[in-house]
């Protein structure tokens, strides 16, 4: 897609915005997002072509997404929210809107229609996990390992159950500081059927099961804390495998060439997304509003593709996604939602995890202390 | 004579004084003012003056120290959060025996209670409040507000279908608002102005007659007045339906509302009350348990009336239990199990590791402010850059290099493994442990055990040792009698800077520790920016605080803080 004509259909996006959005508009925004190839793919897709729009507009990037839970709470209490729209994954967004400091949306009021006429709402679909959360995109948690190891004589790891296989796979893993995810792969690969993880999970002898598991690389494993240390372990050759996010793994593969490959069996699908502030001041939502209605259409979300290897989160920019914008590589092949890469997949269910969060991790915690 | 003449004199001046003082009170200044006072007054301005230059720091201290501390020490107990948002059940909850599940009474309480909080969206809040201490509880929450609508769904169905005027907002209206609050609002709805509308106002004696209607119907109004963009106005909107369940109880209850006698404009009210009066007793009772369960079937267990009951109280220990690996539970305070206890071995590491660093430092850095203070001024200048210079680089860089150092890949591994020292399937893991965060950490705390060494050295005049030395003393005894003595005030300003500085270290074990080297103050981080528990956060600081605070009394107690020099 030119630029012409990516402005072309992003003038037209904002003819057709509701006259509603054409009130007065705020124009210095602060957009907060995780920086990075992220950052720069959201820059790319979304807040260039809306700038090359509305020239006077001025888009202020903080990177502070990671913390962002936090320091929204801190800006309520302190009664100065300084920010316009966060990007937030789905479990921030969901305790965001528990909190009462995020906005809750009318989908379809406030977001284009795909270009066929259904509404936002059935487009995204299961996706809004959330009355506060505008979806941008599904990513994974899954697996890599490096291709390199010599003391597994050629053998090359085709289940998530490798993780815990140090006989036939041995070698350094690398997994994330927290109970999500680990637990399910450990109860996947203690032979627990997919469909009962969770209803296993909420038994003590079930959390056994899953910590006995663990127990077996306990040993050999380095916790990460940020998914660009997972990828430097394993570039390092400090660990043979581990898990991280699709997308740091893309570019460890792809664009730095690492001797690494993508395990997708069992990954975990997440989603990342838009809230909005509680309370803004009313030229501010406007502006805000009426980036969304553009940003978050069916082009827009294809074109975040271009930049990095998540999927777009709604059904209709499947078919628009296209190739790497530098590399000219087809992105499709790379996405976690592509069929090939699918075949088992474990859905980050939220709300349990909502729930359990709190016990489980000191659990974790706990485990990993001692 | 002279001699004489002095008595006199001093016996002169004596009397003088004393006549003075028995004639003419207090001594006078020259303005006629008792001196006493105005030598005070002189004082305090001056006092005034002093304060005022130092009053920018004072201030700046209060805000930006003081005051943060004392607000992590509230945190870290109060709990009003319950009693707020389930205020009626709360009270409802003082006289439950916790033994068998709650009265229809606090079912109804609780009703009141959650349909005010979700229509202020707060119900959320309180569920991830309360799964701090019971899991499970956010989600009921959760599931509440949604579910809110159907508690008392059937007594709105039954008033309306005895008389659909119930369906109405002015028959609510003229049953309950004050007469002098219709007419403001009249006013008010009549003039379009962009002001609010007037705050609601319940009849005079409906909250006798009708006591838990006429408070669901407050907070129902009071509710929809309250909305932030769109607020809505009780003269237009049906009430919730927990009001109607308040109806109900209200008149099953036996209000006597034969005996009202309402305004004029509302006579039509008070008879359809007076016929709703008669026509409840053959009302098809609705179970509110059992309402509530097909919500959550959690509200029909336990644990959630007990860990409602427990956390009641506005201010609670259950932040610093928590921190110390106990719990509060309905029946006392019980220890957590095994495989949830992290604090306690956490404040122990974070101890034990502390004090490593603090060893490490005094071992490595008092030869170097030895050398330092002994060595050409030339030199010594030369060498304190090098001590300095990593004391002004980012402290990620240095953990990142030793990073790159000390990983199993790194430099010295490769090294070791071919000088042949290691074997290369065996190399050594000397990162992301206890070793990484010792290692890392006392590097970068160095300099502050050297400076204040450094500086005390400096003043310990060598012609000591010479005269030791000169008087038959060998080097040991010369070192250990005279010079060692005379720095350890330096030891201990150093030792107190490194070790408070390293217990609130978090950085350096996040990146380094792994799994066994973190400290307690990166699960202080965790609850701050991850898990949200801000109280349970804020009591291990207040700990690690307190913790800190015993240290330097022993300190003092044993070596005397006067014996801490820093130059």
């Amino acid at each position: 897609m030119t630029l012409k004509s990516l402005l072309k259909t992003g003038a037209a996006a904002m003819l057709l915005a509701p006259a509603a959005h054409a009130q007065e508009m705020a124009d210095t925004v602060t957009f907060v997002s995780w920086g990075g190839a992220y950052q720069a793919s959201q820059i790319n897709a979304y807040t260039d072509p809306y700038q090359a729009a509305n020239p006077d507009v001025t888009i202020v990037w903080d990177e502070s997404s990671p913390e962002a839970v936090a320091r929204m709470r801190a800006m309520f209490e302190a009664n100065n929210v300084t920010w316009d729209l966060v990007d937030v994954v789905a479990a921030d967004a969901i305790r965001l809107c528990d909190e009462g400091l995020a906005m809750e949306v009318d989908h379809d009021e406030i977001l284009a229609p795909a270009p066929d006429g259904t509404p936002a709402s059935e487009d995204f679909g299961d996706l809004i996990v959330s009355d506060c959360f505008i979806p941008q995109i599904v990513y994974s948690t899954t697996n890599g390992y490096r291709t390199d190891v010599a003391a597994w004589e050629g053998r090359t790891p085709d289940s998530v159950c490798a993780l815990f296989d140090t006989e036939n796979f041995p070698g350094t893993r690398t997994l994330e500081r927290r109970p999500i995810n680990n637990l399910e792969w450990a109860l996947l690969c203690d032979g627990v059927a997919q469909e009962d993880i969770y209803d296993v999970l909420e038994t003590e002898e079930g959390i056994d099961r899953a910590f006995a598991m663990l127990d077996r690389i306990k040993e050999d494993t380095l916790w990460w804390t940020s998914a660009a240390e997972a990828i430097q372990f394993m570039a390092d050759g400090e660990a043979v495998m581990g898990s991280s996010y699709n997308g740091r793994l893309f570019s460890a593969i792809v664009e730095q060439d690492q001797p690494i490959e993508m395990l997708w069996d069992a990954q975990v699908f997440d989603l990342d997304g838009w809230v909005i502030p509680e309370g803004l001041p009313e030229d501010r939502l406007n502006r805000v509003l009426d980036f969304l209605y553009f940003g978050t259409d069916t082009q827009r979300l294809a074109d975040q593709a271009a930049y990095i290897s998540y999927g777009p989160a709604r059904n209709s920019s499947a078919p628009l996604v296209g190739t790497h914008a530098e590399l000219g590589v087809e992105m499709a092949p790379h996405m976690p939602t592509n069929p090939a890469n699918s075949e088992r997949v474990i859905v980050f269910n939220y709300l349990w995890w909502a729930d359990y969060r709190d016990d489980l991790d000191a659990r974790f915690q706990a485990w990993l202390a001692q | 004579m002279s001699d004489a003449t002095a008595g006199n004199l001093s016996q002169a001046a004596a009397e003088a004084r004393r006549d003075d003082a028995a004639q003419t009170g207090p001594m006078l200044a020259a303005d006629g003012r008792p001196l006493k006072q105005s030598l005070n007054r002189a004082l305090r301005a001056q006092k005034l003056r002093a304060l005022a230059l130092i009053a920018p720091l004072l201030i700046f201290l209060l805000v930006t120290f003081v005051a943060p501390i004392l607000d992590m020490l509230f945190r870290s107990v109060e709990n009003q959060i319950v009693s707020e948002t389930l205020p009626r059940t709360v009270i409802a909850l003082e006289d439950w025996d916790a033994e068998d599940l709650p009265s229809e009474d606090i079912y109804a309480a609780l009703a009141y209670d959650l349909h005010a909080a979700v229509e202020r969206r707060i119900h959320t809040r309180l569920g991830s409040r309360l799964n701090y201490e019971e899991t499970g509880l956010s989600s009921i929450f959760r599931r509440s507000g949604r579910g809110i609508d159907d508690v008392g769904e059937g007594y709105a169905d039954q008033f309306i279908d005895l008389d659909p005027a119930w369906e109405e907002p002015a028959t609510w209206i003229g049953l309950m608002a004050d007469p002098d609050w219709i007419a403001e609002q009249a006013a008010w709805a009549a003039t379009e102005t962009e002001a609010r509308e007037p705050v609601f106002q319940l009849a005079p004696g409906i909250a006798d007659l009708l006591p838990e209607t006429a408070d669901a119907y407050r907070s129902f109004a009071l509710a929809l007045q309250a909305e932030a963009r769109n607020p809505d106005s009780p003269t237009t909107e049906e009430p919730w339906n927990t009001v109607f369940l308040a109806l109900y109880r209200d008149l099953s209850a036996g209000a006597e509302v034969g005996a009202v006698e309402g305004p004029e404009f509302a006579r039509a009210e008070v008879v359809r009350l007076q016929e709703a009066a008669a026509a409840v007793a053959s009302f098809t009772p609705v179970d509110l348990r059992a309402t509530f369960a097909d919500i959550d079937e959690g509200w029909a267990e336990m644990p959630i009336w007990t860990t409602i009951q427990t956390f009641s109280d506005p201010y609670t220990a259950g932040y610093f239990l928590a921190a110390v690996d106990l719990q509060l539970t309905p029946s006392g305070i019980e220890v957590v199990e095994e495989n949830q206890r992290i604090y306690m071995l956490l404040f122990q590491r974070t101890m034990v590791l502390s004090l490593t660093i603090m060893g490490l430092c005094v071992i490595l850095g008092y030869p170097i402010a030895y050398l330092l203070s002994n060595l050409p001024l030339r030199t010594s200048n030369m060498l304190l850059i090098l001590v300095l210079l990593p004391f002004w680089t980012s402290l990620l860089v240095r953990t990142s290099a030793w990073k790159v150092l000390l990983q199993q890949e790194g430099v010295i591994n490769d090294l070791l493994v071919w000088i042949g020292l290691v074997a290369d399937d065996a190399r050594l893991a000397m990162i992301n442990n206890q070793v990484g965060t010792v290692v890392a950490m006392t590097h970068i705390l160095l300099p502050f055990m050297i400076l204040p060494l450094y500086s005390v050295m400096k003043t310990i005049p060598p012609s000591y040792m010479r005269a030791a030395k000169s008087l038959g003393a060998t080097n040991w005894t010369a070192f250990r009698r005279v010079y060692f003595p005379q720095s350890v005030p330096g030891i201990g300003a150093g030792c107190i800077l490194v070790f408070i500085l390293s217990i609130g270290y978090y950085i350096t074990p996040e990146i380094v520790g792994g799994r066994t080297g973190i400290f307690i103050s990166n699960r202080i981080a965790f609850h701050i920016s991850d898990s949200l528990n801000w109280g349970l956060a804020a009591a291990l600081g207040s700990i690690l605080l307190a913790l800190v605070l015993v240290l330097y009394w022993l300190y003092d107690r044993i070596v005397g803080i006067d014996n801490v020099k820093l130059g």
